[in-house]
């Protein structure tokens, strides 16, 4: 089953006075589980596509189908909750609220999805470890270097084992060891829980890891590669 | 020098509006709060006046001469010679805008009903004029015309008490100097109505040369009552008629005869500078933390022009002049918004719903605000210094920014 | 506790100084409030108690008409039976029968028009403050005895003491010459100088006597346990009234009109005033929370990608004003609470309350009572007005996109 269907989708949006063409008749189909990377220059469309597949953004005309279910036309309340509990994200920066731990920050998304108090505690833990941060769950933000904190929004992402991650630069602000161990993480989670992945960015270096780069170039698909996993 | 201050103030005004939601929240608190300031202290300076108003008008008088006995004992055996020689002078002096003199002793009103204690005043009805409220207040029949008429003047409240009315005959009973009742018919003259029920039920007016002859104390008063330029100011009118009077009487100011009445004013002034510093304290604040806020949005350009080469003097200046400015305009706005919602109202306030209450306190039932300048000042003065003064904290702090950490600062 | 409640926590510390000014503007207010209205509650219970102890008990049954016209042949037929019969079906003896009537009164060398009061010598103490305030001689002891007291005064005015010799002159019930002799034998300050100047008087049979009463009088004085209590008290005596008779009873707002008004006038201007600052302070917590989302925006753009709804985002503000109005609340009710404590056992006296002292029944230094009210009222009105005040930001919070809000600076 195909776990992302885009249509023809268009998307125009107003910048200043001028306005810029965000998507341009996109079509595109992701397998199930498979770890896809959108590039492009700044400005290609690549945030408006990631956007408009989460349901952060409606698009102006076109379909979107999530695991055989139409979500372009879903309400603002239907799409928080396809987000909260179907979608993963993670951003570039300013993932986490600062004032929570790491692990609060985990529990909070629980909370919010409805998770009962006694089992957060235990299944946030158990997610922390298992990106690799067994024993810095009591740490806030502001006390982690970039890398941890980009895992902890990756725990946070996956807290309810969402059938798709999507991932707007998220090595943009990292050194290059901590990109590497970033992107190790998600091919792991992509191969242990057949999570599907599709990564926004310009780094040649997380292309690498990917097994389908799809190039684009002013809000269209000019190019579509499929390659074998590092 | 004035350049730069020219820039200052445009940079202040630019900063205000760069988050123009908080500078109007604080602004619309600064124009409640001032607007709050002048109008309560209007509406109460007003009714204090006129209380103090009627207070002497009901005395009457700014200052009044009595046998010095008269006070405690208030009837015809503590009587006083009318004015001559001195006093006579000084009374026809300019400072002395009116005077007259009056008997006044306890008597026993009846009618065919029913038989009431009252206050027996005899007035000299043209002297009276222009002292007390009788003249004005009558609204039926007519006024006294001479010291020596034989009608009386009674109040509104006390002829539906006798179930009397304009044109009968009643008894008026009182003690005469040999202990003795003396008693008359009177007809009622006049009937009046006052401002405060109980003045209708305690006082009749009748000529002074009747009732002289009715308790046989030949010209003798009572009282000598005086009216002057000012209310407030009545010391040096009293010094005056009391050298004059001699020692043998005693010369009282009004806010002396009633003190009450002469505490309200004390109390009034006390009272408008508690109320404008609470009000500014409740502002200050929101005033502060509007500065806080905005400071800590700019470190890192405060940060950038320390470096540049601005002095902390620079800074603390700018800093101080966004408050003073903010405060400037929400004066104004404020001022101008008292003093537009207190004109309309300068035909009175009616607040007859609780008027037996505040007949209870000894005001009217119609509410006049008074705008006094001193008020406004004070009240604009305070906001402006507290208001500097309040601004300084976070001022001096942004000045004392380091520039390196400032302009890191994430 | 759960993650949103920890959240709205350290929301509220992220900016120390901002938060603590802004609790600071609501216990400034507070404590304004709790000590005001905890002064005005002393102060309007204090006149109400004093002014109807000293002249006109809670209740008083009359015959109908009598309050406005004070006609003697208005009376109240065997007022002493009825009072007993009160007395017992009320299960108090805070209840006295009355007859009044104006008369002359000399002394040797002096006349005075006024009011005199028959009152039942065993029963007026309960009800009515003056027997206590005698300060010459005693009250009243027997019920059919020449007695009489007056106020300072008016003995200071009839010149006459303790011992001294008294006429009185009037005019009975049946309209012949009412005329008596009486001896002072006590003699009352009140401190309010009508009462002190106005008032005589004498026992209850004596009076009935010498005013052709008979067996009545004109009035019974109860007193309820207390004010809020005047209303049940009320029906309760309505019912033990005899049939037949036109009899009513009027409350003390009914027998002293401007009282309850003059509290009234006060009441509501105090509250004018007390508006403007419930006013202000709510537009400093306007200013904090609008502040404090407006800083937000990028984060709470990411926090809505994850799924979390802006209604949701708004409660949370909510809670966050409500934590901040609850320390607030608490700061203000202590702070408050103990200011009142400290003039509860100092007395609070500001320049012209000795003047007010004598004229409204009022002493020249009040001493403040912890009451519920007072202590809870303001605070609990700055609490909620807060939180109403916060209402604009929460719901603004609805309309943002996350989109958008992740583009913020």
């Amino acid at each position: 089953m195909k776990s992302v269907r885009c249509i023809d989708l268009c998307k125009t949006y107003r910048q200043g006075d001028v306005d810029v063409i965000g998507l341009d008749h996109v079509n595109l189909e992701i397998e199930g589980g498979g770890f896809v990377c959108l590039s492009a220059p700044s400005g290609g469309g690549k945030t408006t596509l990631l956007n408009a597949i989460g349901g952060l953004d409606t698009p102006d005309s076109g379909e979107i189908w999530l695991a055989g279910n139409r979500v372009d036309n879903l309400g603002k309340g239907e799409l928080a909750k396809m987000r909260l509990h179907q979608i993963g994200f993670v951003f570039q920066a300013y993932n986490l609220i600062p004032v929570l731990t790491a692990r609060e920050n985990v529990e909070f998304v629980m909370e919010v999805q409805g998770v009962a108090a006694a089992d957060r505690r235990a299944r946030s833990l158990e997610i922390l470890e298992e990106v690799g941060l067994g024993g810095l769950e009591d740490r806030r933000p502001a006390q982690m270097s970039g890398g941890q904190q980009q895992r902890v929004a990756v725990a946070r992402a996956i807290a309810s084992r969402p059938a798709l991650v999507l991932a707007d630069e998220p090595t943009a602000n990292l050194d290059s060891q901590s990109a590497d161990h970033l992107m190790e993480l998600f091919v792991e989670l992509n191969r242990n829980h057949e999570t599907t992945f599709v990564i926004a960015t310009h780094d040649q270096r997380v292309m690498g890891y990917a097994r389908r780069v799809i190039q684009m170039l002013d809000g269209r698909i000019v190019g579509d590669e499929q390659k074998e996993a590092a | 020098m004035m350049g730069n201050l020219r820039i200052i103030i445009r940079l202040a005004w630019r900063n205000l509006w760069r988050n123009y939601r908080r500078t109007l929240i604080m602004l619309a608190a600064i124009v409640i709060g001032v607007w709050a300031m002048i109008f309560m202290t209007a509406l109460m300076r007003g009714m204090v006046d006129d209380m103090v108003k009627d207070g002497i008008s009901a005395l009457p008088g700014h200052v009044q001469i009595h046998n010095p006995a008269f006070r405690d004992d208030p009837t015809i055996a503590n009587v006083m010679e009318p004015p001559s020689g001195k006093l006579l002078e000084v009374l026809n002096r300019p400072e002395v805008v009116a005077w007259t003199t009056r008997v006044r002793v306890p008597a026993v009103i009846s009618s065919e009903r029913d038989t009431r204690g009252v206050t027996l005043v005899g007035i000299e009805p043209d002297r009276e004029r222009g002292i007390s409220f009788v003249a004005e207040d009558v609204t039926e029949g007519r006024y006294l015309e001479s010291r020596d008429d034989r009608g009386l003047v009674v109040g509104r409240k006390l002829t539906e008490k006798l179930e009397t009315g304009l044109g009968k005959r009643v008894v008026i009973m009182s003690q005469d100097q040999e202990n003795e009742i003396a008693d008359r018919g009177f007809r009622i003259v006049g009937i009046f109505d006052s401002k405060l029920d109980q003045y209708e039920e305690q006082f009749v007016f009748a000529g002074e040369g009747t009732i002289q002859e009715l308790l046989g104390v030949g010209d003798a008063i009572s009282e000598v009552a005086i009216l002057g330029t000012d209310y407030r100011d009545v010391e040096g009118l009293r010094q005056m008629v009391a050298d004059a009077a001699g020692p043998d009487v005693e010369v009282l100011p009004w806010n002396k005869l009633d003190p009450y009445l002469g505490s309200m004013l004390a109390v009034m002034d006390g009272f408008v500078v508690v109320w404008i510093v609470v009000v500014f304290l409740a502002l200050s604040f929101g005033l502060v933390n509007t500065l806080v806020m905005a400071v800590f949005e700019r470190v890192r350009e405060i940060g950038l022009m320390l470096a540049l080469g601005m002095t902390p003097r620079n800074i603390l200046s700018q800093i101080l002049a966004e408050s003073i400015l903010l405060l400037v305009i929400g004066l104004a706005i404020g001022n101008l918004a008292a003093w537009a919602t207190i004109e309309p109202l300068k035909g009175g306030i009616d607040v007859s719903i609780v008027g037996q209450g505040m007949e209870y306190w000894g005001a009217a039932s119609i509410l006049y605000p008074a705008l006094y300048l001193k008020d406004v000042i004070l009240a604009n003065i305070i906001v402006i210094v507290l208001g500097f003064f309040a601004s300084l904290s976070p001022a001096w702090r942004a000045s004392r920014y380091d520039p390196v950490r400032a302009i890191t600062k994430v | 506790m759960n993650i949103t409640f920890r959240l709205a926590w350290r929301n509220l510390w992220r900016r120390k100084r901002r938060t603590w000014l802004t609790v600071g503007a609501m216990v400034f207010s507070n404590i304004i409030l709790v000590f005001m209205i905890s002064l005005q509650i002393g102060m309007y219970g204090m006149m109400i108690n004093n002014t109807l102890r000293a002249q006109t008990g809670h209740l008083q049954v009359q015959a109908a008409g009598y309050l406005d016209d004070h006609k003697i042949r208005q009376v109240v037929p065997d007022v002493e039976q009825l009072a007993a019969k009160l007395r017992r079906g009320l299960a108090t003896d805070e209840v006295a029968a009355r007859a009044s009537a104006f008369a002359l009164v000399s002394s040797a060398d002096r006349s005075y028009g006024l009011q005199i009061t028959g009152v039942e010598p065993k029963f007026e103490p309960r009800v009515s403050s003056l027997p206590g305030l005698i300060k010459d001689g005693r009250f009243l002891s027997d019920a059919k005895a020449d007695e009489i007291v007056i106020g300072r005064v008016l003995a200071r005015n009839l010149q006459v003491g303790v011992g001294g010799e008294l006429t009185f002159i009037g005019s009975a019930r049946d309209g012949s010459i009412a005329a008596a002799v009486v001896t002072v034998v006590g003699i009352f300050e009140s401190g309010m100088s009508d009462l002190d100047r106005n008032l005589a008087e004498v026992p209850l049979r004596f009076f009935q006597d010498t005013f052709a009463m008979g067996d009545a009088g004109h009035s019974v004085v109860i007193m309820a346990p207390s004010l809020i209590q005047v209303g049940a008290t009320r029906s309760r005596a309505e019912a033990l009234l005899p049939a037949g008779e036109d009899l009513v009873i009027h409350d003390w707002e009914a027998l002293l009109p401007g009282l309850k008004q003059a509290i009234q006038a006060d009441f509501t201007s105090a509250w004018f005033m007390y508006g403007i600052l419930i006013v202000l302070v709510a537009f400093s917590v306007l200013n904090t929370q609008l502040m404090s989302v407006l800083e937000r925006t990028k984060e709470f753009g990411i926090v809505m990608s994850l799924g979390v709804t802006p209604g949701r985002l708004g409660r949370l503000v909510l809670l966050e004003t409500t934590l901040m109005a609850t320390i607030g609340l608490v700061l203000g009710v202590l702070l408050g609470g103990a200011l009142v404590l400290w003039f509860g056992s100092h007395g609070f006296s500001y320049p012209g309350m000795q003047e007010m002292a004598g004229k409204f029944n009022l002493p020249s230094r009040i001493y403040l009572q912890v009451t519920f009210i007072g202590l809870l009222f303001g605070p609990m009105i700055i609490f909620i007005s807060s939180i109403v005040a916060s209402l604009y930001p929460a719901v603004r919070l609805r309309f943002m996109e996350p989109v958008a809000a992740m583009r913020a600076a």
